[in-house]
């Protein structure tokens, strides 16, 4: 038997006082935190005890109580109890405190985390009024208990669960035990061990995409006073300008912001889940970065090297070059309907690509970071190309199944080396292929670790990434760094300059995120000003989580070894994904709106936008749902927004003329201002921490305040009324109509088109734009008594339900998973809101019969198609993955069709 | 609540006659085993143990104190990773994947209660893999399958299909 541990691990503390405890013969190794020990978990797992039996028991509650075990009794219900709300209450509690304690400094907020379970622990000990946990003598409960709590206990204010930890710690082999784990370093001692682990979880990941609670805040006289004399303030001289002089470069003593959105894939039309991924969030960013007066550079391009390119080129029967020429423009286009705002929106297949490229490449060979291996690869000579794992299929040299792929046997389900497949087949063609080694160069990621784990830990910490981001970058550090391979054989690349290994390309992952240096070259030549400038320049990376290790690690480390004062990423902001109405967005099979067609839909692009963003997967996975955004159009922009906006503007045209009139504030008045301006300040702290649809939020809580300010003041009663019915009439006019200016500039990041218009019906001023957004949010009367608006009409159109419908049925959004789809998909409210829309349940329920129907004579139609060409038939996969994955039992509208 | 409904299957399949009373505690639902005379159980794998012994079914907890140890191990690994959602589910399916290899159950050579809460855990995840996803975790699958199956253990749990014939073999190209 042996025992595997490492010091400043506190779960090794429990193990080695265990064994030091009951005395079991045992050898015990310390290992270092990346000691690899168990077979079948990838991720280091100290402590492992290694059984006799060859098992391993790798976690430390389970290791203590079988040493406990080996010669006592069996533990106990009591024991268990313990040891498991150990594993499941206290540590998440401890993890949190330890990350305090030993990541962030702050040792003081130790006591308010843990204080929940250490009452738990003291009233216990209270009732049972024994010496130990479970009884007179210690158990393997106190034991892991004790070691639990051993490096955060020594300072507890409760007495009696102080007096059970200093009887534990007396116990013969205690003491010893922790001083072999923290080395008599305390808290220090875990700091390498703290830093491997996940995060604890934040719990604010609560979705706002329900319409926000009312909560009625109160508001304090100083409140309204600040308000009402932010509210009689100036409008800033400076004037917005209007049009940014090109080229945008780094201002000293101004903040300097640089976005970039993850480089979409140039063969594909992107879906509105690319489009709100990416560049349809940083667009919102940028926007806003301009109201706060910061120096914001905005870039995008397209991602056009790979095989991806080279086989649609084939496809289509045209070069690769024609084939990104021609989809870029086809992503120019819709990005343009978007009315995302690129400063400039390049390309990857440049000279100043391969200029730059060759460049870092060089870099980290000189720097000794590349290192150089042979890969045996497949290769068919009829089609001249190496092939990848899913172009080839053989006999399976394990269980000799005829049909495994070049991955894994479907069969025995192994997991193969495509070299080793027996008899294999060229799945294009049918040819033989021959194995060929070739070499290839590799960017050695262990070796740059050090350095990234210490720009990480400055970076994630002073930055603002999303929760998802540091997630996934700290699971890749977990499983440790292995070197990447960078060249690939093929032809459509940037080319590897190194002589010997001409006739390479490098591969896309390597190659792309250069792209966002290279489009900044053919924006400007002083394009170093940006990317070598890490002091002046903050850097945003906008991208779906899907993109966050390349950002995050593999792009950062070629950075680093580069060694060329490189502008790494400060804030990385990753989306979860959208889905379309519970399923995913499919080309081939034709399910989802894809940029081009969101435009034939009628529908303007604001509209688009904010629906996009309103049910931005932030935090969490979301989905697209027509009936959803039919009703959010009708109940949130029509009625609330919309309506808002266009009663204040009414008012002014019919009864006073045009003119703004006199407003005479009141304590009422006093208090929506107060209110509005919080909602305001809110609204700024979540956009500075590119929190955008919780931000949307506030603007819409400020219509609805404004809504009711409105109702309870019946100005068009008032209007009728005496003369100081008739001055209340023009105040409350007067008040909505700011209050409407100030959220056509909250709008502005959101719809800038529907913005601007309410800007021109109210002819507010140019300068309002850069006032309000000011400091904390500066809330003041732009359009004064007097002031002449312009023609007032409606800014929104509702959506009928019979053209949702129809749009509906157009691009299949059946729902055909829906009756099976677990609840792990957070949408009750959709499947709620569709029967608002659709009336009765009958009517829907033959709606979906036709849609199943359709989609089987779909699948079918399309089956015939995919035995031409593999790529199909692997898309036809991933459908069939998709649509069969869910619905597990035919469902009976299925049945029935058949 | 599901770890109640896990709770009554399990009662269930092991045959107990009067089913226990139950409440939950806390935010987390930690589901408490109302006793009548000693004190509540609190938490799911200490209930099921005690559920089990209750049965007098041990062979549910393993062989000996290593088999016993085994069977902990899942156990624990169930309600601290599985169900604490800090592991992404595609490392959890990875891990399994990796042991089930060359194992039919999880602990020893015959169902154990790590099978059946391991079950019931992991079902909601299983439901919701495509069926690509259910063939590169295909030890998993199968093992979930084999226990889906295992006569009284499924009760309050949908059935999942599994393993299907596939529409992509080569016969279509």
């Amino acid at each position: 038997m042996e025992l595997f541990v490492s010091e400043g691990n506190p779960h090794c503390l429990k193990v080695l006082a265990a064994l030091e405890v009951t005395g079991v013969q045992c050898g015990v190794q310390f290992l270092n935190h990346e000691g690899k020990v168990v077979p079948f978990l990838p991720r280091p797992a100290v402590p492992t005890l290694f059984l006799p039996s060859g098992q391993h028991l790798f976690s430390s509650n389970t290791i203590c109580r079988y040493l406990f075990e080996l010669n006592g009794p069996e533990s106990s219900d009591q024991c268990n109890q313990w040891l498991e709300w150990e594993a499941t209450i206290l540590q998440p509690a401890l993890l949190r405190a330890l990350h305090l304690a030993v990541l962030q400094g702050k040792g003081s907020e130790v006591p308010k985390v843990l204080q929940g379970p250490l009452n738990v622990l003291d009233q216990s000990l209270a009732k049972g009024s024994m010496a130990y946990l479970t009884g007179e003598a210690v158990s393997v409960a106190d034991v892991v208990l004790w070691g639990a709590l051993h490096p955060v206990l020594s300072v507890s204010s409760l007495e009696l669960t102080k007096a059970w930890f200093d009887r534990v710690a007396a116990v013969r082999g205690c003491q010893s035990a922790a001083q072999k784990v923290l080395q008599g370093k305390g808290l220090e001692a875990m700091k390498s061990y703290m830093q491997k682990q996940p995060a604890p979880q934040s719990r604010d990941t609560q979705p706002c995409n329900s319409s926000p609670a009312e909560v009625s805040r109160t508001v304090s006289e100083e409140e309204m006073e600040a308000a009402a004399l932010t509210w009689s303030k100036d409008l800033n001289a400076c004037s917005y300008p209007a049009e940014k002089q090109h080229p945008v470069m780094p201002q000293e003593g101004n903040r300097n912001v640089l976005i970039t959105s993850a480089l979409p894939y140039v063969n594909n039309v992107p879906h509105l889940g690319n489009i709100i991924g990416c560049v349809l969030s940083a667009d919102v960013f940028s926007r806003y970065g301009q109201l706060r007066g910061w120096n914001v550079l905005f870039v995008c391009g397209t991602d056009e090297y790979g095989t991806a390119t080279e086989n649609k080129a084939r496809e289509e029967g045209l070069t690769p070059q024609q084939i990104c020429d021609k989809y870029h423009a086809v992503h120019s286009s819709i990005y343009k309907w978007f009315q995302i705002d690129f400063d400039f929106f390049g390309r990857t297949t440049t000279e100043k690509q391969t200029e730059i490229a060759q460049d870092i490449f060089w870099r980290l060979h000189k720097n000794g970071f590349l290192v150089e291996d042979t890969v045996e690869q497949l290769r068919c000579e009829n089609c001249q190309r190496f092939l990848a794992d899913r172009f080839v299929e053989g006999m399976c040299p394990y269980c000799s199944y005829p049909e495994a792929r070049g991955d894994q046997c479907d069969k025995c389900g192994r997991l193969i080396n495509a070299v080793e497949l027996r008899e294999p087949q060229c799945k294009v063609c049918r040819q033989t292929p021959e194995i060929r080694s070739s070499k290839h160069l590799f960017l050695d990621l262990p070796k740059l670790e050090t350095q990234l784990e210490n720009w990480l830990e400055r970076s994630t910490s002073s930055g603002d990434w999303t929760a998802n981001a540091k997630q996934i970058t700290r699971s890749w550090l977990r499983d440790g760094l292995k070197p990447r391979c960078i060249t690939r054989d093929l032809q459509w690349g940037t080319p590897v300059p190194h002589p010997d290994f001409k006739e390479k390309v490098f591969y896309v992952w390597f190659d792309a995120p250069i792209g966002y240096l290279s489009i900044t070259a053919n924006y400007t030549n002083e394009w170093e000003k940006w990317w070598k400038n890490p002091h002046q320049v903050e850097l945003y990376n906008f991208m779906a989580k899907d993109n966050v290790p390349f950002h995050s690690v593999v792009f950062p480390c070629s950075l680093l070894g580069a060694q060329d004062n490189y502008t790494l990423v400060s804030h990385l902001i990753a989306t979860e994904y959208l889905n379309y109405e519970d399923t995913k967005f499919s080309k081939s099979r034709g399910v989802g709106v894809f940029g081009d067609m969101a435009k034939d839909t009628g529908i303007p692009s604001d509209v688009w936008r904010f629906y996009l963003l309103y049910v931005r997967p932030e935090g969490q996975d979301s989905a697209f749902s027509w009936a959803d955004m039919a009703l959010k159009n009708n109940s949130e922009l029509l009625n609330n927004l919309g309506n808002f906006i266009n009663r204040g503007g009414m008012f002014v045209t019919k009864f006073f003329g045009g003119c703004v009139p006199a407003m005479e504030l009141q304590q009422e008045d006093k208090k929506l201002l107060a209110v509005v301006g919080w909602e305001l300040q809110q609204y700024i702290q979540l956009m500075d921490k590119v929190k955008i649809r919780d931000a949307l939020k506030h603007i819409l809580n400020i219509s609805r305040h404004g809504n009711q300010y409105i109702q309870v003041n019946e100005p068009w009663k008032k209007i009728k009324g005496g003369e100081s019915e008739r001055q209340r009439a023009g105040t409350v006019t007067g008040v909505s109509v700011n209050i409407a200016c100030l959220l056509s500039v909250m709008l502005l990041p959101y719809m800038p088109a529907v913005s601007q218009t309410i800007r021109d019906q109210l002819n507010a001023p140019q300068t309002c734009i850069n006032t309000m957004l000011q400091g904390p949010g500066t809330f003041v009367c732009a359009l004064r008594a007097g002031h002449r608006i312009g023609t007032v009409s409606p800014l929104f159109q509702k959506l009928e339900a019979d053209q949702i419908e129809a749009l509906k049925k157009r691009f299949g959004g059946q729902q055909i998973t829906a009756s099976t789809q677990p609840a792990a998909v957070p949408a009750p409210p959709v499947v709620a809101e569709v029967k608002v829309v659709d009336g009765s349940d009958p009517e829907k329920a033959k709606q979906l019969a036709e849609a199943v129907a359709e989609q089987v004579r779909s699948l079918k139609a399309e089956k015939a198609i995919i035995t031409a060409e593999v790529s199909k038939l692997l898309d036809l996969k991933k459908q069939l993955a998709l649509a069969e994955g869910k619905s597990p039992e035919p469902a009976p509208q299925k049945g029935k069709k058949k | 609540n599901m770890a109640l409904r896990e709770l009554a299957s399990l009662e269930k399949y092991l045959g107990l006659k009067k089913p226990n009373k139950y409440s939950t505690q806390g935010d987390k639902k930690v589901p408490v085993l109302q006793n009548n005379n000693a004190p509540p159980l609190v938490g799911l794998v200490t209930i099921a143990c005690h559920l089990v012994k209750e049965a007098k079914r041990p062979e549910l907890l393993g062989d000996g104190a290593e088999g016993r140890a085994v069977v902990q191990q899942w156990l624990e690994y169930r309600v601290t990773k599985l169900d604490s959602h800090i592991e992404d589910t595609k490392s959890i399916l990875k891990d399994l994947n990796l042991y089930m290899q060359d194992k039919v159950y999880l602990a020893g050579n015959q169902l154990t209660l790590a099978d059946v809460l391991m079950y019931y855990g992991i079902h909601s995840i299983i439901l919701d893999l495509a069926v690509q996803e259910k063939e590169q975790y295909v030890n998993v699958a199968r093992w979930f399958d084999h226990i889906q199956h295992h006569p009284g253990v499924r009760h309050h749990l949908p059935p999942v299909v599994v393993l299907r014939n596939r529409l992509y073999t080569s016969r279509h190209h």
